[in-house]
Parts: structure tokens; sequence; C-alpha cells
């Protein structure tokens, strides 16, 4: 049975390609079969950060249009070989993507034993982010203890509920998880920052996880190996656990609060 | 804290502030899309449509279903814009 899992937020900028990059891997790792597609037609980045860029001959947008095979176009990961990319167009637009022509490919993925297809949305909430839940059994919401961050989030989980298969179907709800992401514990303790019970009481839903700020990220991209490798960056921690969430584990949040500062920090402020 | 944080930062943070407002949006705009409604208003929508258009011909947009909590039940409430010279549907004499 294979599980359609989406990243999305509305907002860009938030971390859902990092999200999705981290999740493949991160269920990769324990040993399921898994594809991630990247739905952003037009501004193809999953490649980069799954460091796969050089590697891309054939895209999702030729699938669909029957220019290549769902096999050519897939790119096995270097470091897992039960993981596959399908990287977007660069070059055609987001009308490039038919809704028969997802359904099509997620089909053909089902019908080859992946476990799970994490599709990663463009910001927005135009056809491709609209495709990309489209088919979801599962989905993610990234967001950022920001203001418009969180406004967007409640506007996707709102067309989870509506836009969705499940929800014209009636197959059951799309089971909907928040992903807080660029957690800064110092400015939450200091009140700058809607802290993880601010954001779970304004939009009524737990979260599944949450990633601290951290350099990491930005050095994992940098490197285009998925933060979740980096097992000595909290944000690859966090990830993890929120993987291992996912799946059913129960994991207390990590990296949620003030580490204890040195005497002189304390004395003189960070 | 450092003692000298006084001097950078006002008495209470702005995190409070975003919290409220936020409250209040969101909650707004629930309202508005309607979500939060049992599941089976929109179809009770288009089958009222549906059943209406057999004797008037009314807007796709002519049927309003909402329900709102009074006391301690729901209240469901249906507003029907008819047109202003009501013409007869086709099919029907």
């Amino acid at each position: 049975m294979t599980e359609n899992i989406v990243v999305t937020s509305g907002k860009g900028g938030v971390g859902k390609t990092t999200t999705s990059a981290s999740l493949a891997v991160g269920l990769a790792k324990r040993g399921k079969k898994v594809a991630v597609i990247d739905f952003d037609v037009g501004l193809r980045n999953l490649d980069l950060i799954m460091g796969c860029e050089r590697r891309v001959v054939y895209d999702f947008v030729n699938v669909i249009h029957n220019e290549c095979t769902l096999k050519q176009a897939l790119i096995k990961d270097k470091r897992h070989e039960n993981l596959y990319v399908l990287a977007a167009s660069q070059t055609r637009d987001k009308d490039a993507l038919t809704q028969d022509g997802v359904q099509r490919v997620l089909e053909e993925l089902a019908a080859d034993d992946f476990d799970y297809v994490v599709c990663d949305s463009p910001a927005g909430i135009e056809k491709g982010a609209f495709l990309a839940m489209y088919f979801a059994d599962r989905a993610i919401v990234v967001v950022n203890p920001e203001v418009s961050s969180v406004r967007d989030s409640d506007r996707i989980l709102g067309l989870l509920a509506s836009k969705t298969r499940r929800a014209e179907n009636g197959g059951g709800k799309v089971q909907e998880h928040l992903l807080l992401t660029r957690y800064n514990p110092a400015r939450v303790a200091s009140g700058d920052m809607l802290s993880i019970a601010d954001v779970e009481e304004i939009l009524g839903i737990k979260v599944v996880g949450v990633i601290p700020e951290s350099e990491g990220v930005l050095a994992a991209s940098n490197s285009g190996v998925p933060v979740i490798l980096d097992e000595t960056s909290t944000a690859g921690q966090a990830y993890d656990d929120a993987v291992a969430r996912l799946l059913g584990d129960e994991r207390a949040l990590r990296f949620t609060d003030v580490q204890k500062k040195g005497f002189f920090q304390r004395v003189f402020g960070s | 804290m450092g003692i000298f944080d006084f001097l950078r930062k006002g008495p209470q943070g702005t995190a409070s502030t975003a919290k409220n407002r936020l409250i209040i949006l969101v909650q707004e705009e629930r309202d508005r899309s309607g979500r939060g409604m049992p599941d089976y208003l929109p179809l009770l929508r288009r089958e009222l449509l549906e059943v209406i258009r057999k004797f008037v011909n009314v807007d796709a947009d002519a049927v309003d279903v909402k329900t709102h909590k009074d006391g301690d039940h729901d209240v469901l409430e249906l507003s029907i814009a008819l047109p202003d010279k009501p013409v007869a549907a086709a099919g029907r004499a």
C-alpha cells in the first residue's frame, strides 16, 4: 500500500523542500521504498537539496507528456538504493502538470511497490500546489513561528479538508501534521517569537515535530546532503525525531528550550 | 538574561501581539470559508439547487447553507435568493 505524503505550507521559504528531502531520506533510512517528487515546475530545487542536480536527464513533466518512461526519469539516490528523486522541469511552466498525468505517475509508483511518495509542493495555492496535495493521504504542513506563515498554513489546512481527492470522494480525511520549523527557543523565551503552544492553539492542531533554527540547514543545502544525514546538527536530529513520530514512535520534543548559558553569558547577556 | 538586557528591550515581547492578531484573523477566515461545518453541507447545497431549479431559474450561488450555534443546539440556516421576475424553468409547464 503506497502512501502519498504532501509537504506543503502556502507561504514560500519556510522549509518545504528541506523538509521533503529530509523526510524522504528519513523514510528510506528505515528501509522504506520512497520516491520524492518536485512539483515546483519552473523553479526546481529539490534536485539541489538532494545533491543530484547533475544527474537530471528527464523530469516529471517529460513523464507526464510521455516523452520518457517513469523509470528513465527517476533518479536513484547515491546513498540509499531504495530512494528515488523525480525532478521538476526547469523550463516549462506550471500548466505543464495535469491532474490525469499526476494520477498516472502516482499509480505507476504504487504499482511498483513504493511505500511512500513524498510530494514537495510549490508555494502558493495555484495549480502546482493544488496537484501536489490533491492525491495526498497525509499532509505535512510546514509552518514558521511567524504571522504570515501561520495564516497561510491555516488556509492550506482548509484546502486539505476540501480540495483533495479524499475530501471529494469521502475516502476519509487527509491526515494532517504540523511541522514547526526555524524555531528559536531563545526568542520564544524572551517573548519575541510565537511558541509551540501558541501555534498549536491558533491552528488547533498538534505539532509532529519542531525543527530548531540551525546553521546545519544552510550547510546541508550548500553541500547537497539532506540535513537529516547531519547527525551533529540539531535540525538533523529533530527531523529524525519527526520521521520516527510520523511512523508511530513516541519521542519527546528536543531542542525546544533555551540551552543553559555559561556564567559570563548569564551576567552580560548573549 | 543578562543584567544589561533591560537596556535593549521593552518590557514585553511582540509574540503575544502576534498571537492575539492571529487568533482573531484565523477565526474570521475560517468562518468566511465555512470551515468546521458538517461535511454534507456542500452536497446538500448542490442537491437543493437542483430541486429549486426544477421550479425556478436561479443562479448557482442563489442557495446559501449555513450552520450556527444557538445556545445548546446547531441551527441549519437556508437562504435562497429568488430572481426578481420568476422565470419558469425549462421542461416544466
